[in-house]
């Protein structure tokens, strides 16, 4: 495996642990289809939350949140409905959140959220 | 995290607005946005605004900045918008006190590495801030001395946005830079233009100083090479020096112009001298979004010279009407109406006719009688009516040349002292009036019971009034000429000598 693929796992399992100590759910992870992969997907009460997790090492090549693209925004979008639709017993409300973690190599992570994006 | 809130001043003509710049952070995607009616360079500054606070160690987070321009609906045009929206977005982190940013009006342009660069307009720009009651700015060190010629106002000059946010008690370590200054800088070069150039043509230099010292309009008629513009050049040099609100106002069109301001405010009237294929645009002001200043604005307050008038569009010269009745220059557009002075003194110049030589005596002019009226005919009813003074400047001889006594030629220094003099004369006579020039005097006050002359004085003007040689209009424009004669000389009231020269000075164009 890669190293950035190894930085992007390490990322999303601190995303997760982080959304699970605010109270969130897990209920999916790495979903795949043919149009690409959701990092995670949540609860948060009565609401299903889907989680694009973006993982740096440094902040060399901008924020991890610069990365998120209004194309990317769009794609996740398609993806969240084509789960809606696998997952047909799963009700409420759906939002898009993004995490950006930032952990640079020998020192802690720096883990942020931001809600509602799209 | 909190709102951070700061001012500059968006300027439409010489006329600055102050506008509040907001910004706050959200937590949303990173995004920059400016609202309020920014033009293209002001949206821009999300560009330029977000590496100089980088690369001046201030950091800014990387979520949305939403920049708000108030009035919303005012539209803002330019760079100089830059250090304030960059401060207020340093405020909006905290790093810098909002309280000490609301209280300075922030004027300056941006560059990549934070440094600040000077901007056009900074003296009407800072002359609003004083007016709506601010009492500091903060200019880029290359606009200083120009700000601190407005009183009443306190100047912070500073060389980057890092300077500025130490000022404004944000803690970061002073990194020397040198300030970007403004390129060719220079005081004004002293005219050398001296009346006494001029050789023959008595009656044309002493036509010169009437205007100057009556503030009248002048028509000069002459083959080429009879020294037309000459005399036109020398017009400037002999109006007094500028009183204190048209030097404000001469050095403000300068500015807003982008040309150099100089450490202190112009003394000396200018003068414009526009090429003949100049558009109505660039000889009055005018462009779609920035509204700029054109010739006639910065020719407010001295001189306006069209050398081969009838070579002018006839468009741009009509242009010209509205602000020499009213001494304001006016532009509309959709957005916005911007307002100049137009308070110059025109001269026109022409040949005769196409080839020139109409009229003169040592050759032959080679035009068709229609061809020749046609040409003089461009020049509009309307526009030589609002001038007083129209002289024929004829080529001078060789004898003239080999005969001029170099001792009994009028210095511009000596015509200046004269024309002041009759100034402070006429000025004292109007005292009571809102006019200070006779130019400006309208005919009714003249033929007023209180001020009218005897049937001695006028009887050459009356007789040709009755002969339909002159109109009504141009009857009031004798008297006044007739009055700045007088004044030129000291006396009390126009003679029927000063009447009779002042029918001369009017008739160049009838002959």
């Amino acid at each position: 495996m890669a190293a950035k693929d190894e930085l992007g796992r390490r990322g999303e399992h601190l995303a997760a642990e982080y959304l699970q100590a605010l109270g969130f759910a897990i209920i999916d992870r790495n979903w795949r289809c043919t149009d690409g992969e959701i990092d995670l997907v949540a609860r948060d009460g009565n609401e299903t939350v889907f989680v694009e997790v973006k993982t740096r090492a440094g902040l060399g090549f901008g924020h991890p949140f610069e990365a998120i693209t209004a194309r990317k925004l769009a794609r996740l979008r398609r993806l969240a409905s084509q789960w809606c639709r696998a997952h047909p017993d799963v009700t409420g409300l759906v939002r898009i959140d993004a995490v950006a973690v930032v952990a640079p190599r020998g020192e802690g992570p720096t883990i942020e959220h931001l809600s509602r994006i799209f | 995290m909190s709102v951070g809130r700061t001012h500059s001043v968006s300027l439409i003509g010489l006329h600055g607005e102050i506008v509040e710049v907001e910004a706050v952070f959200s937590a949303q995607l990173p995004k920059f946005v400016i609202i309020g009616l920014p033009d293209a360079a002001l949206g821009e500054a999300r560009d330029r605004v977000l590496p100089a606070a980088a690369n001046s160690g201030c950091e800014l987070p990387s979520r949305r900045l939403t920049v708000n321009l108030s009035p919303a609906a005012l539209p803002k045009q330019g760079s100089g918008f830059d250090l304030a929206i960059a401060l207020a977005a340093i405020a909006a982190t905290g790093a810098i006190a909002s309280e000490s940013i609301d209280r300075v009006v922030h004027l300056g342009e941006l560059g990549l590495d934070g440094r600040l660069r000077p901007i056009n307009g900074i003296l009407p720009a800072v002359s609003a801030v004083a007016a709506a009651g601010f009492e500091t700015v903060m200019v880029p060190s290359g606009n200083v001395d120009e700000a601190e010629l407005v009183p009443g106002v306190r100047v912070i000059g500073v060389p980057s946005l890092r300077d500025a946010a130490i000022w404004h008690g944000g803690e970061y370590e002073p990194i020397p830079v040198e300030p970007l200054m403004r390129g060719g800088v220079d005081d004004p070069e002293e005219d050398h233009r001296d009346l006494a150039d001029v050789i023959g043509n008595p009656e044309a230099v002493e036509a010169m100083v009437v205007a100057a010292a009556g503030g009248h309009h002048v028509f000069l008629l002459g083959p080429p090479g009879s020294g037309k513009t000459m005399l036109a050049e020398r017009l400037p040099g002999l109006l007094p020096d500028l009183d204190p609100v048209s030097a404000l106002e001469v050095s403000s069109v300068r500015s807003l112009a982008g040309l150099p301001v100089g450490r202190e405010l112009a003394r000396r009237p200018p003068l414009e001298a526009p090429h003949h294929t100049a558009t109505a645009a660039a000889l009055i002001g005018g462009g779609t979004k920035q509204i700029r200043p054109g010739a006639a604005a910065r020719a407010s307050g001295g001189v306006l010279f069209l050398d081969e008038a009838p070579e002018f569009n006839v468009n741009v010269l009509d242009a010209l009407r509205q602000p020499l009745e009213s001494g304001v220059i006016s532009i509309h557009r959709a957005n916005a109406i911007a307002q100049y002075p137009g308070r110059f003194q025109l001269v026109l110049a022409a040949n005769p006719c196409p080839c020139g030589q109409y009229g003169s005596r040592d050759s032959d002019c080679t035009c068709t009688p229609s061809v020749r009226r046609r040409y003089l005919a461009r020049l509009s009813g309307p526009l030589l009516d609002r001038i007083d003074i129209q002289v024929r400047v004829p080529r001078i001889t060789s004898a003239q040349l080999r005969t001029a006594d170099d001792a009994r030629r009028l210095s511009s220094r000596a015509a200046r002292e004269r024309v002041i003099a009759a100034r402070a004369r006429a000025a004292h006579r109007l005292a009571s009036t809102p006019w200070t020039i006779n130019a400006q005097v309208p005919g009714y006050w003249l033929r007023h019971p209180s001020r009218r002359l005897g049937p001695v004085a006028t009887a050459s003007i009356d007789r040709a009034l009755e002969r339909g040689g002159i109109t009504m209009r141009g009857y009031d424009r004798v008297l006044r000429l007739g009055w700045t004669l007088a004044d030129l000389e000291g006396a009390e009231a126009p003679s029927a000598d000063h009447i009779g020269r002042a029918l001369f000075l009017r008739k160049a164009m009838a002959s």
